[in-house]
């Protein structure tokens, strides 16, 4: 859109630019491709400057081997999956209970959007607190109902389903957000006739409110379905992708072959594979919520 | 509301005090376990005699680095903020307003989306090696140029979207009584963009307050961000739980801030930058 009929100041233009794209290019664009020049070489550095040996497609045919990655994706899988499904959907019920009450809506948002705003490290030492084995909250309040204390972050059938829920516990509330703002912008003459016909609660809820809310609901779950592959900050401090690689998710793989085992050239080889993967999945999101989600 | 519905708002009320309760008791416990003594953190004592004995260690103490932490995390927060909202502000209004050829609108707004969503540990692994050749590793600089590229992309598409909410109208008006382009960007367009504007910016700056992937990589001792000392404080052969908590407790301090003085403002970033 332009003001019609008047000329387009193309100095301007490219001067109001030129900041955004400027940043585009030196800090996504070029790392991108020096990070794909780096991945057919294997690098070491030498007194402060990188020395790169050329080895082809060696590092892209090792990722396919490579367990731990496998392990990584896995678990990103499940964690995104059973973590994002359990959010929205407790998100929706919290959402209708606060579109359904007059008095307090402001107090319990104020309360429901806390853990979206502090940092991710902090949520990672809340729960190291609360789930800790000898002083934690939680086995101190399964110990009052008379259960044996459970090693939450150690053990490797608790571990993942742990981190899950520390995840729901951060992320819920967003998407919570974003379906109120749904709620609150349903028009309410279709509900009233509902009611006027008879309809009940869960009639309502069934018949009305969930297929009017379908495209905020698609839209909510994709978004926090790609956000939380880059899972990171809680794990970092939670489990470290233990015990075993129980929890080990993409970023974490990532981080450790790159950061701790130094491996540049193949962890190079892991981000661009991985970058690459999750870009498609985010142009199958958008599509697939172009189709079925909501244009607000 | 139906009749059932009346009666039901007391189990409504109920529930949400419920969950309410579950979001705050962990937030309680952290704060809690920042006034106990080293003892009683240990024991999980639920009643205890509160000491200010951590903070005065993460405060005061010789070998604490807090205070340079948090100058850290407010130079780069501020920095990136700034930057961000001139490229943002600018580059919405050329997307939006200055007839920018399509193929450049859409590679602009494709790359927000992309690089608003992946992993922010696969940029870092991009801009490690080429930092250290430069010599950007462990600065101001490097720090804030990394946090403005992980979050420009959300306040592009942020501000694009409140651009277009501004009345066309007034601009036609503004340039046939002869108005430049930059008059009317700060004239105009500012003034009527700032709620978005201050949206934007209360989320960049938390966002950037928070952020821990990339200061984790990026900076040594000197240039460490609040996130990185929690995490230090976590992860070494003794895990400081006294330290760690009463950092963390401090780290709250932005989020309470901006919850109780901008909220409204926190929820239109928010709502905006995921369904629009």
């Amino acid at each position: 859109m332009t003001a019609q009929g008047i000329q387009i100041d193309r100095k301007w233009r490219a001067i109001a630019l030129t900041p955004a794209a400027v940043i585009f290019v030196a800090m996504s664009l070029l790392p991108v491709l020096n990070l794909m020049a780096m991945s057919v070489h294997e690098i070491k550095w030498v007194a402060g400057h990188s020395v790169w040996s050329y080895v082809g497609f060696t590092h892209y045919r090792r990722l396919a081997e490579d367990e731990l990655l496998q392990a990584g994706i896995g678990n990103t899988a499940i964690f995104a999956v059973v973590g994002v499904t359990i959010q929205v959907v407790l998100g929706f019920f919290l959402a209708w209970a606060v579109s359904r009450i007059r008095s307090g809506r402001t107090l319990y948002r104020t309360i429901f959007i806390l853990p979206i705003l502090v940092p991710g490290i902090l949520i990672g030492a809340v729960w190291k607190l609360m789930l800790n084995f000898d002083f934690g909250l939680v086995n101190g309040a399964i110990g009052l109902l008379g259960l044996h204390p459970v090693d939450w972050l150690g053990t490797r059938a608790w571990a993942l389903p742990s981190v899950i829920l520390v995840d729901i516990w951060h992320w819920t509330p967003f998407c919570f957000l974003l379906l109120l703002a749904g709620f609150e912008s349903l028009p309410q003459d279709v509900q009233e006739a509902a009611r006027i016909d008879g309809a009940g609660t869960w009639t309502e809820l069934r018949y009305v409110l969930i297929p009017m809310m379908m495209p905020v609901i698609v839209v909510t779950f994709l978004f926090r379905f790609v956000t939380s592959l880059k899972v990171f900050d809680e794990i970092y401090l939670l489990t470290g992708g233990g015990p075993g690689s129980a929890t080990e998710v993409l970023s974490y793989t990532i981080y450790r072959t790159f950061f701790t085992q130094d491996r540049m050239g193949y962890g190079a080889a892991m981000s661009i594979a991985v970058l690459f993967g999750i870009s498609l999945l985010i142009v199958g999101s958008l599509a697939a919520s172009r189709r079925y989600g909501a244009r607000a | 509301m139906n009749p059932w519905e009346k009666r039901a708002v007391p189990a409504f009320h109920l529930g949400l005090l419920l969950v309410a309760a579950l979001v705050l008791i962990p937030f309680v416990w952290i704060i809690a376990a920042a006034f106990k003594s080293q003892i009683s953190l240990l024991l999980g004592e639920v009643f205890f005699t509160p000491t200010l004995a951590s903070f005065r260690e993460v405060l005061f103490s010789r070998s604490t680095e807090f205070m340079s932490n948090t100058f850290n995390s407010l130079v780069v927060a501020a920095g990136s903020t700034l930057v961000i909202l001139v490229a943002a502000t600018l580059g919405g209004y050329a997307i939006e307003r200055l007839g920018t050829p399509r193929w450049a609108v859409h590679t602009m707004l494709g790359w927000a989306v992309v690089f608003h969503m992946v992993p922010p540990i696969t940029l870092v692994a991009a801009w490690f090696p080429l930092y250290r050749e430069i010599g950007l590793d462990n600065t101001y600089l490097g720090l804030v140029l990394a946090h403005v590229a992980v979050h420009l992309p959300m306040a592009l598409w942020l501000m694009t979207n409140f651009v277009r909410d501004v009345p066309i109208e007034l601009e036609e008006a503004a340039r046939i009584d002869g108005c430049s382009t930059p008059f009317l960007i700060w004239r105009i367009v500012v003034p009527l963009v700032a709620p978005g504007l201050a949206a934007t910016a209360i989320l960049m700056f938390i966002f950037s307050w928070n952020e821990f992937a990339v200061a984790l990589n990026l900076t040594a001792k000197q240039t460490a961000t609040i996130p990185v000392a929690i995490a230090k404080f976590a992860q070494g052969y003794e895990i400081k739980y006294g330290e760690m908590a009463a950092t963390a407790a401090l780290s709250l301090v932005p989020a309470l801030a901006f919850l109780l003085f901008g909220q409204r403002y926190i929820v239109k970033g928010l709502t905006a930058g995921a369904v629009k």
